[in-house]
């Protein structure tokens, strides 16, 4: 942990050499996140509702979504950058380091710029938060979507990083849940109807961290719809031995 | 131009080359228009009377976007272009017979045809496997296709144009990535890439439609489906045609402005 601090602390160092390019950076992340919500913004303001969820609810739940998967990127970026870390045979240096692995290719990259699109989905969330009737079980149920989301979205990183041992080059298709459900995650799931719900409640569980227990913030559903983020860490338990499977499998690539 | 040609056909050979790539994107492709057009789907059965396009052009449009995203995804650029401006190669590029403007164009030209053309087909053919109204109604008056293959090759034309306005900028700030993350969000959003320019309000839509990223992939999709027809097709065309033209002509003056005060150190 005090070896994780360490390299983090270099990131942020080495990124603060170049206050301008980063600040670009951040402000371009920021956009991004913009984008998202005015989409929502104009969708609502013409048909009223998207699916019965009204703007407020709609930001409250993109906020959630936009948070954990930026959470997830700004840490789990070595994962999702694997591709590079493989093809220029800099993974075969860390496997000789006498260091956990995983902590290792964490370490490989910190993504500050993506602290300002944290502080932006706090902002929907906040704004959002004026559609629910808050108790101290509600504010506990957020924190679990948020935290739940990353996890699920930490466990795509991995999976599409055990991918690459196979492949080589990072897929595009694993762009489905990583960029795709951030984008489409901005409204509830359900609203995509029963087959994609089902989806993403069984497969990969982000509805499990959105859709369901949004429902009961909302008064929606009942209380047990509120413990179900819960649930989603069990999706990162595939997505390690796919990890370590794919190490296993690993033959070096290069020099 | 014989030489641009050969640019432009070794570049789409040498992008051919990753078909396994391609083949991983299309998936990715239908999943993210499906995913669309079950959006629109639900707001349509709640209230069909407030679309600004009918269910079978906005259809039309959701699958062609996919279908031809990387004809208009200002986000492809080509880094190895970029790249060669910070680090010097370009005079590499600089020592041959051929205008670095031209050669560029047809450069950037090539990687997006031929990466498009490798994914529109299987996309297309999905997408007109779905039921009507959401999916693509491949009936099309000759007219309209007519007009669509035009506004296609034009908004080709003003991609790439608006790409090269970026590069010749590079000459200058030399880091480009402060200008591509603010561009790019800017043109997905005025381009219609997150919500088709007819669902915005009235104001900012018309604004939208002038700006060169209105002149990108929203005229073709549109005309496509048939939402854009007749007289305001023609004036969209026509103002493809300008901003093709105007951002050609800037960025080639940006660019030998650039290349004047460039000073390329080392041997």
């Amino acid at each position: 942990m005090k070896l994780y601090f360490h390299y983090m602390s270099l990131h942020v160092r080495s990124r603060m050499a170049y206050k301008a390019s980063f600040l670009m950076e951040c402000l371009g992340q920021m956009l991004i996140g913009l984008e998202l919500i005015l989409g929502v913004y104009f969708i609502t303001e013409r048909f009223g509702s998207v699916g019965g969820y009204t703007l407020r609810e709609c930001a409250l739940c993109c906020g959630t979504v936009l948070m954990a998967s930026s959470l997830a990127e700004c840490f789990g970026r070595g994962f999702d950058h694997f591709s590079y870390v493989l093809s220029s045979a800099r993974f075969d240096r860390l496997l000789v380091q006498p260091r956990p692995l995983v902590l290792q290719v964490l370490c490989t990259e910190l993504r500050l710029n993506l602290v300002p699109r944290v502080a932006e989905a706090a902002v929907m969330i906040a704004w959002g938060a004026g559609s629910v009737r808050w108790t101290a079980g509600k504010a506990a149920v957020l924190v679990l979507m948020v935290l739940g989301g990353t996890s699920v979205f930490f466990g795509l990183f991995l999976l599409s990083a055990a991918m690459c041992f196979y492949t080589l080059e990072s897929l595009e298709v694993m762009n489905i849940f990583t960029d795709g459900a951030r984008e489409y995650g901005k409204y509830p799931f359900g609203v995509y109807g029963r087959g994609v719900l089902w989806l993403l409640t069984l497969i990969v569980p982000l509805a499990l961290c959105q859709h369901w227990p949004l429902r009961y913030l909302l008064d929606r559903g009942p209380a047990v719809f509120g413990l179900l983020p819960l649930l989603a860490p069990l999706f990162l338990i595939p997505c390690t031995l796919a990890w370590r499977h794919g190490v296993r499998h690993y033959r070096s690539t290069g020099s | 131009m014989k030489k641009y040609l050969s640019f432009f056909k070794m570049r789409l050979i040498a992008s051919l080359q990753y078909r396994a790539a391609a083949l991983a994107g299309l998936s990715t492709q239908f999943v993210w228009g499906g995913m669309e057009v079950l959006l629109y789907r639900a707001l349509w059965s709640a209230h069909p009377e407030r679309f600004p396009m009918g269910a079978e052009a906005l259809a039309a449009y959701i699958w062609l976007q996919q279908a031809f995203l990387t004809f208009f995804a200002l986000w492809q650029w080509d880094r190895e272009l970029a790249e060669s401006v910070r680090n010097g190669t370009v005079a590499y590029e600089l020592t041959r017979p051929t205008d670095l403007y031209g050669m560029w164009f047809a450069k950037s030209l090539a990687q997006r045809v031929s990466r498009g053309l490798l994914r529109c087909a299987p996309v297309i053919l999905l997408g007109a496997l779905i039921p009507a109204p959401w999916g693509l109604r491949l009936r099309v008056s000759p007219a309209a296709f007519g007009l669509f293959l035009l506004s296609t090759a034009l908004m080709l034309l003003v991609v790439c144009s608006m790409s090269m306005l970026t590069y010749a900028l590079c000459f200058f700030v030399t880091d480009h990535r402060g200008i591509v993350t603010v561009l790019t969000p800017l043109a997905d959003f005025l381009g219609g890439a997150i919500v088709p320019l007819p669902f915005l309000p009235e104001g900012l839509r018309r604004f939208a439609e002038l700006t060169p990223f209105g002149a990108m992939q929203n005229v073709p999709l549109r005309v496509f489906g048939g939402d854009l027809a007749g007289a305001a097709a023609l004036r969209a065309v026509g103002l493809q045609v300008f901003w093709a033209a105007a951002m050609t002509a800037a960025g080639y003056a940006l660019m030998r402005a650039g290349l004047r005060r460039t000073v390329i150190a080392g041997g």
